[in-house]
């Protein structure tokens, strides 16, 4: 056994060098003694170090997150490329003992997405798609976990009725881009006569060879930079007020330090030190966090994008720059705050009442970030890149005008509220005494409303350019069913009529004719209908079947194109090849004798005029069957619930290899969908952020006050007006802050608007949605610091402990 | 028991425990109009809850409290409430005065919680103010005021509403032996000349003997010497 | 109350009657007890005999013998001296009730109820003072103020030995 060995304290012998410490050894050892004093301060230096290190550790773990968004896109994207398989392209490859048969059989259930893959393999090295460890045989099929646990749920059971195949095994995270991906391969057989370099496509290994990165968009790169901006400077904002909790208490106790004979410099030092430990702890905490997050991140899926917790990585540069620059914040933030205060040895001076706040330097902030906007104006899409640095420098600057602003004008506007009720007074009588405290609370939520408001202007305006529209009119018919080639409509066109909640189905065969088999010069379409179906899409004189009509003055048929083919007698091609890709079937037909004339109707077809041909199926010789793919438009009852798998589900039955679209109005581009989503994934957990925060700080000023809360309530006072002065309290700064926010949110937007070129129209429903947003907070956090209110006004509070 | 004849506000065999200690055992109490009854005994004996209880700021486990012929320990908190605001008035050591209105506002304050217009309630907080010499305090906050003068503010606040009680828990605590004193002449008699009773809770005699007679708590029970001697 | 050195004080600013000095006495100390004037006569005698007063003059006439006294040094001197001199604090180390509680504890009778009506009877003569004191000018409150603190030193005695009784009743059955 070995006796501890005790430090000793340095013999005086050995050089004086104790008594004379130097100003750096001395700044440092007050630093300790108030990391010391925040970590061993009893249960109320714990409470307030532990506060503090929750709210600076949620801040930085959405930090983290945020910064690790881009990486996790880039990973998704990788993933993405490396299971390419369909890539368009015209090449051509011969069957050999390295390639698969690949059919695309992507499939949609309740509004998700499924991706599917039907897989024949040539020989013994086909390339195994990523994450699938061997082939599924016809009738097996590898699915994603999710998928799997759909399938096995009760709500899949209309799928599994679409993928009846027996599931053989599941698809690793690297063949997937989520966690929630809904994905399957499936065994096939016979697909090489399909083969169409389109849905069905013979490979020899995945990933695409030649993938192009998407040209980056400036407006996009635009809209990318200012969404993280938005998203940041509030958290920034946040971690700013963490460190300042329970910042009243602290003033007493240094105080108390100053009584024992620290002098005002230290008891600075030594806060700075409590507000570093704060910050260290709250880096632990944001870690911590950030690893739970990843966690939560692989489980949940927001607005269909989901993450494997492996994607969400920051990069080690901005991870490095988090854990200097929230410390480095926290002390510069602290003695900031300690700025207008003196600590005496018996008790905390405000100096009375602060100075008043100045105008001046407050508007001038958002004016620079508007200078530094403003050279960038007009400049559009087309003039190249917007500068980064003065965007971002822009931006951030008239943000954090509003961060100066806003207790300058809580402080005016308060200071001339008057008459009212007992509530009203208590409310802003205290809102007079300390307008900084409550500016503070609400400068968050006033920052990410007015960043928000900006983005949504933005959206919206750019919206347009982003969303084409598909040109279908989803009034006659939902859906559309796609037959390959040679499959019958009508047998299809009478499932599909008798599945529950179809009302009606045209059914057609189309295909495109040439005036030669090789390289047509001129070309149309044919379809081939009964009368009833045809009289959908034009306007036929009268009609038998065995007749034959020509179309003439469709949109898409230049007029002299259809008097050059429909020349009764003339012989077209159908199916017609092309140079540089694989023959065609070139079908000959002869333009019947009695071709009647027909005029375009805008009808059931998308909305877009049919033009070329249109013939009965007695017109039709049969050699034209398997260079037909048949088209069934549906009308539907969409009241009937899942209408729409059903009739996946029979398109699914009829043949594996149909597919079933479900037409839209419009469609966006995904590109900007995943921003938009982004902002709003943002957006919520700043704004529950900002919540919590609040929550906190109200609290915590509650408790200061159980005395006087206890006395008021003793001497009759209605819980009702306390309950309504915290309201008010919240409320006055709020409204006053979501007003400057559209304010300022309006400006950051038309700008942004004109620096991209774009008519500037204002968003309302964007406008009032974000503020209502932060006012539905406000009324959460009073709504939850009511019970504590109400607990903290129970006359027990007179007892003295 | 029955109450005496004539008293205003009486209590019989109260019960209260907190948890597992019990504040108050069998305690009994009344006073008349216009009467100073000074409850008395050592800290921790229950006076406070006695008097919390007598106002129907907590309401007793067991007994009966019977104000003007009314029994308080029947009503329910909102009733408690309004008779705390219109017929009761009350003054505490410290804590009371709300550190963001001024001290006119502060007295103000029950006037307006009963619905009393502003410049109304203000001015008689002012008449008030002025009979407790603190009226060239009217625009001051309590932050800025000293303890005896706070003291005063709070008991012109706790007259305000012309009480029929006044309740005053060691409403010299905090203050020297001279403010106290000014501060209980002038809290005497001002009950006195509104008829007010006051139940004066303290633990120094010098104060109890602005009285007019005492109970004394002790382990909860009550002893009231004047029906002893 | 040392009457001697009060009268010799009050001679200090100027020769008096005796009468006066009397009418003084009363007028700013005697409030409980008017001074005899047979007091102020033996009193000044035995300070003429040493030496710390003089006869100033003496009217004749009808009634008492009005001589006119005046302070000497030594006089001044002793004054000096007696207002220098500290008070003995009294200790009343054998006091009535602690008497009365000790053997109440070793009759078996309720001693805590003779320290209540004890406090009861010193609370009564605590508002006495504190009425009087409301009414009178300065030197009553001054007065009133140092009886009712003596009382209140008492009562704190009684609020102790309250709280110790059952140690005491063990004491004393030892």
């Amino acid at each position: 056994m070995s006796l501890p060995t005790r430090a000793r304290p340095p013999a005086p012998t050995a050089g004086g060098a104790p008594r004379e410490r130097g100003r750096p050894r001395r700044v440092a050892a007050d630093l300790a003694m108030g990391v010391r004093f925040a970590l061993t301060g009893g249960r109320e230096g714990w409470t307030r170090a532990v506060l503090t290190a929750v709210g600076v550790g949620l801040g930085v773990a959405l930090l983290l997150l945020t910064t690790a968004i881009p990486n996790a896109l880039e990973v998704r994207h990788e993933r993405e490329a490396a299971r390419t398989d369909i890539t368009f392209s015209d090449e051509r490859l011969a069957k050999a003992d390295d390639t698969l048969m690949v059919a695309g059989v992507d499939t949609d259930f309740r509004g998700e997405s499924v991706r599917g893959r039907a897989l024949e393999p040539e020989g013994p090295r086909a390339p195994l798609p990523p994450g699938v460890e061997r082939f599924p045989a016809k009738g097996e099929m590898v699915v994603s976990p999710a998928l799997k646990k759909l399938l096995e749920s009760d709500s899949g059971a209309l799928l599994r009725e679409r993928l009846p195949d027996r599931v053989v095994g599941t698809i690793g995270e690297e063949g997937l881009i989520g966690s929630a991906e809904l994905a399957f391969y499936r065994g096939a057989e016979g697909l090489a006569p399909h083969m169409d370099g389109g849905r069905v496509v013979r490979i020899d290994g995945y990933g695409n060879p030649n993938a192009t990165s998407e040209r980056s968009d400036p407006v996009l790169l635009l809209l990318i930079l200012v969404v993280f901006v938005v998203l940041l400077m509030p958290v920034a904002v946040f971690i700013a007020a963490a460190v300042r909790f329970g910042g009243e208490r602290r003033d007493r106790r240094l105080a108390a330090l100053r009584l024992v004979g620290s002098d005002s410099g230290m008891t600075r030092r030594i806060a700075a030190g409590e507000a570093l430990a704060g910050a260290a702890l709250g880096l632990v905490f944001g870690a911590g966090f950030f690893m739970i997050g990843r966690q939560l991140a692989g489980t949940a899926e927001v607005y269909r994008i989901s993450v494997f917790p492996s994607y969400l990585n920051p990069s080690p540069l901005l991870a490095l720059l988090v854990a200097v620059a929230v410390p480095t914040a926290a002390v510069l933030v602290t003695l900031f705050a300690l700025r207008g205060v003196v600590i005496e040895p018996l008790g905390v001076v405000r100096a009375g009442r602060p100075p008043r706040r100045r105008l001046w330097w407050r508007l001038l902030l958002p004016l620079a970030g508007l200078a530094m906007l403003y050279p960038m104006i007009g400049d559009g899409r087309d003039n190249g890149d917007f500068n980064q640095y003065l965007v971002t420098g822009g931006v951030v600057l008239l943000l954090v005008g509003v961060t100066a602003l806003l207790p300058w004008i809580v402080e005016a506007v308060v200071a001339r509220l008057g008459a009212g009720g007992v509530a009203w007074q208590l409310a802003v009588r205290r809102l007079q005494l300390s307008s900084g405290t409550a500016a503070r609370m609400v400068n968050g939520i006033a920052v990410a409303v007015a960043g928000a408001i900006a983005l949504q202007m933005l959206f919206a305006g750019v919206e347009d350019d982003y969303t084409q529209p598909t040109g279908q009119d989803v009034s006659l018919a939902q859906m559309e069913v796609i037959l390959p080639d040679g499959v019958p409509v009508t047998r299809a066109a009478d499932k599909l009529r008798d599945t529950e909640g179809v009302q009606e189905v045209y059914g057609y065969s189309e295909g495109y004719l040439g005036d030669r088999a090789r390289e047509p010069e001129h070309g149309t379409t044919l379809t081939v209908g009964d009368c009833a179906s045809l009289r959908e899409i034009a306007d036929l004189p009268s009609c038998a079947d065995g007749d034959a009509f020509a179309v003439h003055g469709a949109e898409w048929d230049a007029g002299e194109d259809m008097t050059n083919l429909a020349a009764p007698g003339r012989k077209l091609y159908l199916d017609p090849s092309y140079e540089g890709s694989p023959k065609r079937l070139e079908v000959p037909w002869t333009v019947p004798q009695g071709v009647k004339a027909a005029k375009p109707r805008r009808g059931l077809l998308a909305g877009i005029d049919r033009g070329g041909f249109l013939i009965t199926p007695k017109a039709m010789p049969e050699t034209l069957v398997p260079a037909l793919a048949g088209h069934a438009y549906l009308r539907l009852d969409e009241s009937v619930p899942d209408v729409h798998d059903r009739v996946r589900n029979t398109a699914a039955a009829v043949d594996p290899l149909a597919a079933a679209l479900t037409w839209a109005e419009t469609k966006r581009t995904g590109r900007f969908d995943a921003i938009r989503t982004g902002l709003f994934v943002g957006a919520a957990c700043v704004l529950a952020l900002i919540g919590a925060s609040l929550l906190v700080s109200q609290l915590e000023q509650l408790r200061e006050r159980k005395k006087l809360l206890s006395a008021l309530v003793a001497f009759g006072t209605r819980r009702r007006t306390l309950s309504m002065s915290v309201l008010w309290q919240t409320a006055i700064p709020i409204v006053l802050g979501l007003l400057l926010a559209s304010a300022v949110g309006l400006t950051l937007g038309t700008v942004l608007l004109k620096m991209t070129n774009t008519p500037v129209r204002v968003d309302w429903t964007g406008v009032l949605s974000m503020t209502g947003i932060g006012a539905a907070v406000v009324l959460v956090v009073t709504l939850l610091s009511l019970p504590p209110l109400l607990r903290l006004m129970r006359p027990e509070g007179l007892r003295t402990e | 028991m029955t109450p005496p004849a004539g008293s205003l506000l009486s209590a019989e065999q109260l019960r209260k425990a907190y948890g597992p200690t019990l504040a108050l055992d069998g305690a009994e109490f009344s006073i008349h109009p216009g009467e100073v009854v000074a409850v008395m005994g050592p800290s921790g004996s229950g006076k406070s809850t006695l008097l919390h209880c007598l106002a129907g700021i907590v309401p007793p486990d067991s007994g009966t409290i019977t104000y003007n012929g009314r029994e308080l320990s029947a009503m329910n908190d909102s009733q408690r409430s309004a008779l705390r605001r219109s017929e009761f008035g009350f003054v505490f050591q410290f804590g009371q005065l709300v550190p963001e209105l001024t001290c006119v506002e502060n007295v103000a304050l029950p006037l307006r919680l009963n619905g009393t217009s502003r410049s109304e309630a203000e001015r008689a907080a002012l008449t008030w103010m002025e009979r407790l010499e603190v009226d060239d305090l009217k625009k001051k906050r309590p932050g800025e005021v000293s303890g005896g003068q706070g003291q005063r503010v709070a008991v012109a606040r706790s007259l305000v509403t012309s009480p029929r009680v006044l309740f005053a828990d060691e409403p010299t605590g905090a203050l020297d032996s001279l403010n106290g004193e000014r501060v209980m002449e002038l809290l005497t008699d001002a009950a006195r000349s509104t008829n007010a009773a006051v139940v004066l809770v303290t633990h120094e005699a010098r104060v109890a003997a602005y009285s007019d007679r005492e109970i004394v708590v002790r382990d909860g029970r009550s002893r009231d010497m004047e029906r002893v001697v | 109350m040392p009457i001697g050195h009060t009268l010799l004080g009050l001679l200090e600013s100027g020769p008096r009657h005796g009468y006066d000095l009397k009418r003084a006495f009363d007028e700013k100390f005697g409030h409980d007890r008017p001074l005899h004037y047979g007091q102020v006569y033996s009193t000044m005698s035995r300070l003429l005999k040493n030496g710390l007063v003089v006869v100033d003059g003496i009217e004749t006439g009808g009634g008492p013998e009005r001589k006119r006294y005046a302070i000497t040094d030594a006089g001044i001197t002793d004054v000096q001296r007696w207002l220098a001199t500290p008070e003995k604090p009294e200790p009343y180390l054998q006091s009535t009730l602690y008497t009365k509680v000790v053997l109440a504890l070793l009759t078996h009778r309720d001693a805590a109820d003779i320290l209540d009506t004890q406090r009861s009877e010193h609370l009564r003569g605590m508002r006495i003072l504190t009425d009087r004191k409301r009414k009178g000018d300065l030197a009553d409150q001054l007065i009133c103020d140092h009886a009712l603190f003596h009382l209140e030193a008492d009562l704190r005695w009684l609020e102790l030995t309250a709280a110790r009784l059952d140690k005491l009743r063990e004491a004393v059955a030892r």
